[in-house]
Formats: structure tokens, C-alpha cells, sequence
């Protein structure tokens, strides 16, 4: 097994994950990278839950029925009931992305969640909104016509844009202009006239609450309601098509435009691969890697619109495998990755809120975008208060050599070089290990320069010390400016 | 007090999501007001009025006495031609301004970089919340932005005082910066360093601060607090960035734009009294913006995307008043055919502080010449 080999996956799974342990990356690289893609854009392959991961907190049985959706899984019931040890819903997605055996599912719901940015904060239903995560991951992989259809139907996004509002004697233009601008083909690809259409074609698109009354803890989660009577019959032309349109002939008709082929090409490259500019200079600035995108684009008309077959062709690319760290890791990636990395909460344990509100503060509240334009990614992660955010996480998380996934980097560290390593050894083992992540050479000289000033580790001697040394240096390698890319 | 401490000090405060300006700075009289808004139009008997024709939001009385004590210019119908309906891209040319094409120069960040041509200090522009507003990017300029005042500075959880300060030593040598390693690389180094400098001088600014001023209890009093704080520190913070709000108010405005107007009004008389009492309000103007006002009629219960809005500028050198003109509500004048129009270029207000207060050439900022305001006394 290669250097090489281990480096590209790691590669893989940080960008369709959260990372992946140095055990899970060899069973990986001996599985075969095209294999593991295969499996990444086939979660049903995947049990849901780990029975390891449930916990003694709970009492009682378990529920007798599946819920609707698959994903209201083993956490779902763990994280809840009185004496349960609680979590926000972010706090629980985080658990989800660090542990699932579907990570790509997971990592499309963030995608997701951030092209088509939803905050709860406007809503009176935070059940309803943690049924749009359960959508995101239903569909998240589907062909793009049924997530824009499951969107257009998803009763946080008709709150969050005011379509309950659009009625056909008064319509709100709100959701109508947002679909055709921010969650599918850009600004610049239709008119004015057009975004009227759109809202008049979903006027009665609204939602309901299932049953009066209220569950144990608070009220149901609204469902989709079509409003006949407030819905708008008459007839109206959109990019060119003309007739009495409803919701579903707007999105079948944005579905075959190039335009909005492009769009999700880019996203995802954005997402994927590497940062692109703003989405709102998208119009402006042609793509990093035009080829990339009409590859992509390709994918997308081939497949009648299907996401996971994007996914492959992309994982499978050229352009990915040669992308390494060429993005900057969302707070979300940098918070999942160090808990990858440190190997605690790989059980419903409490305190996981404490990683939720730490996204938040390196400017990315998970469920609670700022605005519908989603977040600024790329470098736009990175200023002064957020670098510091991030930095101070890291460090402060690897600080204890007594957590499962340190022990581990420090009991690979004393296995590999016998009784002694250089502070050369010391400090190309630990990128190694906490990567591997690939450093400059003078901040590489910098971490040597640190190793040398202690000499060689003696990993018989005071166990201690060998511990402090090994987590200064992992801590010094977590606040590098090189950690902070994905 | 020194001649540094004295230079005049910017604050502004981003009202985001469309403040319905309409609503803020009311038309009560104008009977077409009342037509175009059935469900949100302020009774005659409740606002409070300024004179004949506009009164303040009843929401907003702080607002109204700073008004009444000549220290705030409303700029009325502030806005910029074929105004953009997209929060996002009409922010980006507020913050930015360049209405035709994208820019990543934000005009407070190159106001900084004039201020501050050597980067002398990483807190000359500060802003308080979370990310960096694109008025403040400005490339080369380092600027600060702080999420917690109390808790800001790097690796602060090694606890061991020696240990830290080695350690923090290795991460400015790291953060140098390399040729050739790409923008992104660069920036990081520049955003590395300019932490490691402002920390330590943030850190002094609670330990000095006292008040007997009592801020209400929302992020934005929390944020006008920290900016009196660092402002009170003297650590020669030209600029501070907040924002406020969600201003979009497409439905259920009633309810939200209330407590838009009761947290905004409140929050900026308490930050002015503060500074007061300490004698220290005399070189500070805050400017009050957002990216667009909302459509001339409701939809029953808020209001859609619209175009012109309006600007608040207030502070002791400030001459109160009305200025440029409010935006007719006759149908023939609106913009789109439905919103309120601009009657003045928002670049032109950037020109006013800038050369008047700011004392800078405005044209490479703001990108040409654009009519000024004589709002200062």
C-alpha cells in the first residue's frame, strides 16, 4: 500500500465525508477506489445504524415501525426522552456525518442545505425542518426534477419563501424567483416576466398541520397541502412555454435547460473539488475548469438529471483525484474531520451540541444559514475572527493524548520506528497521520525546527513526556495554514 | 486625550434583508400611502410625526429624539439605477460599488487601507459578528472580525504561559508568507498575522471598560457594546461593521419589523449615551444602511423586494435633518412600475463621508464623482 494510495483516499472520503480513520483509509485502499465510489453513491447498500452505537441511556423499546424515512434512525430515538442525554438537530446531523456508514448521504445533505440555504429561525416547526434534512437525504442522490419537485413541496422551503403567502389573488414572488435564481439556473437565464410566471404557477403550494393537537413534545411536522382554490389556473408563458402551468411544468421545464445543468455542475464542482468564485459572479467568471463542467453537464443530460451519476463520473475524474486540498474546509468539515481524527463520540454520548455551536462560530450555524443566498465558501470561510475560531478548536481538541484516535497516532507512531523516533520522523509521521496532510516545506522546517529543540522521542521512557511532545506537535500541525484545506 | 485618539472613527450598522424604509421613515399623511398598504399602513394617531408629511415609525421614539436633538440626517431614497431585487447582489454593490460588474474591493476596506498604509494595526477596521461584510475585503488590508470579544486571541487553550508563547511563536513563523503558494495561502498568512497582532490589543478592552449604561439583551446591543468597548480602549479602530436584523420582511411584518425598529433605535441611543458618558461620542458618525427598500404596496402581510430605501447618519458633528428627496408614491414615478424609486446614489453618501468626515479622495473608491450631501456642521 502506497503513500499515494492512502493519500488520494483520504482525499475521497474528506471530500464525500467527514475523513476516515488510518485503519478505515488501508481497508479502503485494499477495497479499490473505484469500488469504494460505487458504494459512496449506493447507501442502500448500508444498514442505517450501527447496533454498536446504541446506547445504554435508552429505556424502553424501540420504536415498532420504521419511520417514514430512513434516516430517523438509532440517533433519532438515542438523543431524546426524558433522562436521554439531549441534542439540537445540528448537533445530531454532526453525529450523523462523523458516524454513518453512508457518509456520502450525509455530505449530500449538506450540499444541499447549502445551495438551497433554509433556516428554521423564521419557522414555529423545528420538526418540520429536520423533515427537510430526512428529504435531503432521501432524494439527495435522485435525478434533479424529483429533488426540485420534493423542494417545491418541502413545507420549511415554502415557510422559509413565503409561498404560503403566494396566493393567486396576491401572489409573493418569493419562492418563484428564488427557484429560477438561487436554486437552479442563476441570474441572467430568464426575465423579469418569467419569475412572475414561476410565483402565479405555484400559487396554492402551501402546507398544513396533519391533526390537531400535539405530540408529547410539541406539535407534528406540517405536510405539503395543495390549495385548489387558491391556486392560479390561468395561463401563463414561461422561458417560452405557454399554458396553464403549474409548479410542476415550471420545474419540468428548468429541469432541460442547460443553464440549469451548468448551475449544479458548478455547485458541485465548487463543493467537490475546488472553490470557485461567489455563486453570484457565476454569470461573470467562466468556471476554473471548463472541461470539468461540461463533463459534468454531460453526466447530468445522460443520465436524465441523475445526481449520483454526477457524483461518479466526479469521484471517478481526473480533475477530483488531482484536487487535493484545493478547497477550503467549511467549518462543518473542519469540525467533523477533527472529530474523525480525535475518536470521541463514535457513541451517542452528551455534549455533541458543544461541536454544533463550534461551527457556528467559525461562521457556519448548521440549519440557520444567514440568508438565502447560503454561505460565502472558498476563502470567504476565513477572516480574522473565524481563523481564530478555527485554530483554537483544533488545537484545544488534540490536546489530550488520552483520546481514542491520539492514542492510536501515538501507539502507530511507537510501532512504527521501533524505540525511537528523529523529530524528523516525529514530524513527517504525524502529517502523515493526521492526514496525511501535505505541508510547505518551510512550515515543515518550522514543525522540525520545533521537534529538534526536545531531540529524539524515546517511546520507553517517560510516557509522559512522550505524549506531550507528540500532541504539541499535533496541535501545532492543526493551527498550520495548510490544515485549514480539505 | 491624544491626536490619534481624536482622528474621526466610522461605525456602520447593515440592516440586512430590505428595511421597508416606507415604513420607517413614514409618508402618514399621503393618502396614497394608506391605498397602497392596507394590511401594514401606520395609523395617523400612532406614528410620530416629524412634520406634516413624514413621521417616524412609533416603534422607533429613540430614533425620533436623536432626530429632535439635530444629531440625525435621514437620506431619503438612497438606491442606484436599475436597482437589483437580489439581496445578494444589491448588497454586493452597496459593499462594493459597482453596480455593473462584480468587485471584490470593498470601499471600507480600501478607506482602510488609506487610513492605515503601512498596516501599522490590524484593529484599524474591526467588525463584530459573524464573517466578514465584503465592504470590509479589500486585498493587502488586514481587518479584524470578532465573534466574541471576551474570548478572542490565539491558541488560547494551552494554558501553560511558556508553553503558549512558544507555541505561538512557531505559528507566526509558519503563517510567513511563502511566494508562490497562491492567493488563498497568502491570505491565510495575512489573516494569521493580523489575529496574532490585534488579539493582545483587544484582550485590554473589557478590562477598561465600565458603564453604567445597560444595553437590552439581542445581538446587536451585544455587538454596539463591544463596539463602545473597543472604541473606549483606544486602540485606534477607525471603522467598526455590524449588522442588524432580518429585515425581509415578506410576510408577518407586522410582528418582525417591530422588533427590527424597537432593537435598532434602542440599541443605537444606548451605544450614543455610553459613548457620551464617557465623553467620547464627539468623533464618532454612524452610518445606517440596507440594501434596498421594499415594494410600494403590501401582499397582505409584508412586503416584496423593492428599490430605493434609506440611510441614517448620526452623530454629534452630524446636521440634523431631511435629506435628498423623498420618493414619490405616484404611480407614473415608481420604479418597476411598483417600488419606491432612488432619488439620490447611495455612492454619492459614501463621497460625503468619505471626503467631508474622512478626509479622502472618494473618486478611486466609490468609482466616480456623485453629488454630496452637506450634513455636516
Amino acid at each position: 500500500m502506497t503513500t499515494t494510495e492512502i493519500s488520494l483516499m483520504a482525499h475521497l472520503m474528506r471530500r464525500a465525508g467527514m475523513g476516515a480513520t488510518r485503519d478505515e483509509l488501508e481497508a479502503l485502499v485494499t477495497q479499490g477506489y473505484e469500488s469504494v465510489v460505487d458504494d459512496l453513491v449506493h447507501p442502500e447498500r448500508f444498514s442505517r445504524g450501527d447496533p454498536d452505537i446504541i446506547h445504554p441511556y435508552l429505556h424502553g423499546p424501540l420504536p415498532q415501525e420504521p419511520s417514514t424515512d430512513d434516516n430517523e434512525d438509532i440517533l433519532l430515538r438515542y438523543y431524546r426522552g426524558i433522562g436521554a442525554p439531549g441534542a439540537s438537530s445540528p448537533g445530531k446531523w454532526i453525529f450523523h456525518m462523523v458516524n454513518s456508514k453512508r457518509p456520502l448521504k450525509e455530505k449530500m445533505g449538506l450540499f444541499w442545505h447549502q445551495v438551497f440555504a433554509c433556516a428554521p429561525s423564521k419557522s414555529a416547526h423545528p420538526r418540520t425542518n429536520r423533515r427537510q434534512l430526512e428529504m435531503f437525504r432521501r432524494v439527495g442522490m435522485a435525478d434533479f426534477r424529483t429533488i426540485l419537485l420534493e423542494l417545491s413541496r418541502d413545507p420549511s422551503m415554502l415557510f422559509w419563501l413565503d409561498n404560503n403567502e403566494n396566493h393567486k389573488d396576491e401572489p409573493n414572488e418569493n419562492y418563484g424567483r428564488e427557484l429560477l435564481e438561487l436554486f437552479s439556473m442563476g441570474v441572467g437565464n430568464y426575465t423579469e416576466e418569467d419569475v412572475k410566471s414561476s410565483a402565479y404557477a405555484f400559487t396554492g403550494w402551501s402546507f398544513v398541520q396533519p391533526a390537531h393537537g400535539a405530540v408529547p413534545y410539541g406539535k407534528w411536522a406540517t405536510r405539503f397541502d395543495f390549495r385548489e382554490a387558491d391556486h392560479d389556473y390561468g395561463e401563463k408563458t414561461f422561458l417560452g412555454v405557454t399554458g396553464p402551468l403549474d409548479g410542476t411544468d415550471v420545474i419540468d421545464t428548468v429541469v432541460d435547460q442547460p443553464a440549469t445543468a451548468r448551475f449544479i455542475a458548478r455547485h458541485l464542482y465548487n463543493f467537490f473539488v475546488a472553490d470557485e468564485p461567489p455563486v453570484a459572479a457565476w454569470n461573470e467568471i467562466p468556471p476554473l475548469d471548463p472541461e470539468a463542467i461540461d463533463t459534468l453537464m454531460a453526466a447530468y443530460f445522460e443520465s436524465g438529471g441523475s445526481i449520483a451519476h454526477m457524483l461518479q463520473v466526479l469521484f471517478n475524474s481526473e480533475f477530483f483525484k488531482n484536487a487535493r486540498f484545493a478547497k477550503v474546509k467549511s467549518p462543518t468539515e473542519l469540525v467533523g474531520g477533527v472529530l474523525k481524527l480525535i475518536g470521541t463520540y463514535r457513541q451517542a454520548n452528551p455534549g455533541i451540541d458543544h461541536y454544533a455551536g463550534a461551527t457556528a462560530l467559525m461562521g457556519q450555524q448548521l440549519m440557520a444559514p444567514l440568508t438565502v443566498e447560503g454561505w460565502q465558501t472558498g476563502s470567504g470561510w476565513i477572516n480574522g475572527g473565524t481563523l481564530n475560531e478555527r485554530v483554537n478548536f483544533a488545537v484545544e481538541e488534540v490536546s489530550d493524548p488520552d483520546k481514542p484516535g491520539i492514542r492510536a497516532i501515538i501507539d502507530r507512531l511507537g510501532r512504527r520506528n521501533g524505540s525511537t523516533l528523529t523529530p524528523e520522523e516525529l514530524v513527517d509521521g504525524c502529517l502523515e497521520l493526521v492526514g496525511p496532510v501535505e505541508v510547505e516545506e518551510d512550515t515543515r522546517q518550522e514543525l522540525i525546527a520545533e521537534a529538534v529543540a526536545d531531540g529524539n522521542i524515546i517511546f520507553n521512557g517517560n510516557r509522559a513526556v512522550t505524549d506531550e511532545r507528540i500532541v504539541n506537535m499535533l496541535q501545532l500541525i492543526v493551527s498550520t495554514r495548510e490544515f485549514q484545506f480539505g | 486625550m491624544t491626536t490619534a485618539e481624536r482622528d474621526p472613527v466610522l461605525v456602520i450598522v447593515q440592516l440586512v434583508g430590505g428595511n421597508d424604509f416606507m415604513n420607517t421613515v413614514i409618508p402618514y399623511t399621503n393618502p396614497l400611502y394608506h391605498d397602497a398598504r392596507p394590511g401594514l399602513a401606520f395609523s395617523q394617531d400612532e406614528v410620530l410625526p416629524i412634520d406634516d408629511t413624514l413621521a417616524f415609525n412609533p416603534h422607533a421614539g429613540p430614533l425620533k429624539e436623536m432626530y429632535d436633538e439635530g444629531r440625525m440626517a435621514v437620506v431619503q431614497g438612497v438606491g442606484y439605477p436599475n436597482s437589483s431585487r437580489s439581496h445578494f447582489r444589491s448588497t454586493y454593490i452597496w459593499q462594493t460599488c459597482e453596480p455593473d460588474t462584480i468587485a471584490t474591493e470593498g470601499w471600507l476596506g480600501q478607506a482602510i487601507g488609506e487610513m492605515d498604509p503601512d498596516k501599522e494595526n490590524s484593529l484599524t477596521g474591526v467588525n463584530f459578528g459573524r464573517g466578514l461584510p465584503q465592504s470590509f475585503v479589500s486585498k493587502g488590508v488586514p481587518v479584524a472580525s470578532v465573534a466574541d470579544l471576551d474570548n478572542y486571541g490565539i491558541m488560547t487553550g494551552i494554558s501553560d504561559p511558556d508553553r503558549r508563547s512558544l507555541s505561538l511563536e512557531r505559528f507566526k513563523n509558519m503563517y510567513a508568507p511563502v511566494a508562490g503558494t497562491g492567493p488563498v495561502m497568502d491570505y491565510l498568512s495575512e489573516t494569521g498575522q493580523g489575529v496574532l497582532s490585534g488579539a493582545d490589543d483587544l484582550k485590554k478592552a473589557p478590562a477598561r471598560y465600565k458603564s453604567d449604561v445597560e444595553y437590552a439583551s439581542n445581538p446587536l446591543a451585544k455587538s454596539l457594546r463591544d463596539i463602545a468597548r473597543v472604541h473606549l480602549a483606544d486602540l485606534g479602530t477607525r471603522v467598526f461593521h455590524t449588522s442588524h436584523g432580518d429585515y425581509d420582511t415578506h410576510s408577518r411584518q407586522e410582528m418582525t419589523h417591530e422588533q427590527d425598529m424597537v432593537e435598532l433605535s434602542r440599541g443605537i441611543a444606548d451605544f450614543f449615551q455610553d459613548l457620551e458618558e464617557h465623553d467620547a461620542a464627539d468623533n464618532v458618525l454612524m452610518l445606517v444602511w440596507t440594501e434596498f427598500g421594499r415594494r410600494l404596496a403590501d401582499n397582505g402581510s409584508g412586503t416584496d423586494h423593492g428599490s430605493g430605501g434609506g440611510a441614517f447618519l448620526i452623530g454629534n458633528m452630524v446636521s440634523g435633518g431631511m435629506y435628498a428627496e423623498y420618493p414619490s408614491l405616484e404611480q407614473p414615478k415608481l420604479a418597476n412600475g411598483e417600488d419606491l424609486a432612488h432619488t439620490y446614489d447611495f455612492r454619492g453618501l459614501y463621497s460625503t463621508i468619505l471626503e467631508q468626515y474622512l478626509g479622502m479622495d472618494s473618486k478611486p473608491i466609490v468609482g466616480g464623482t456623485f453629488e454630496q450631501l452637506p450634513v455636516f456642521n
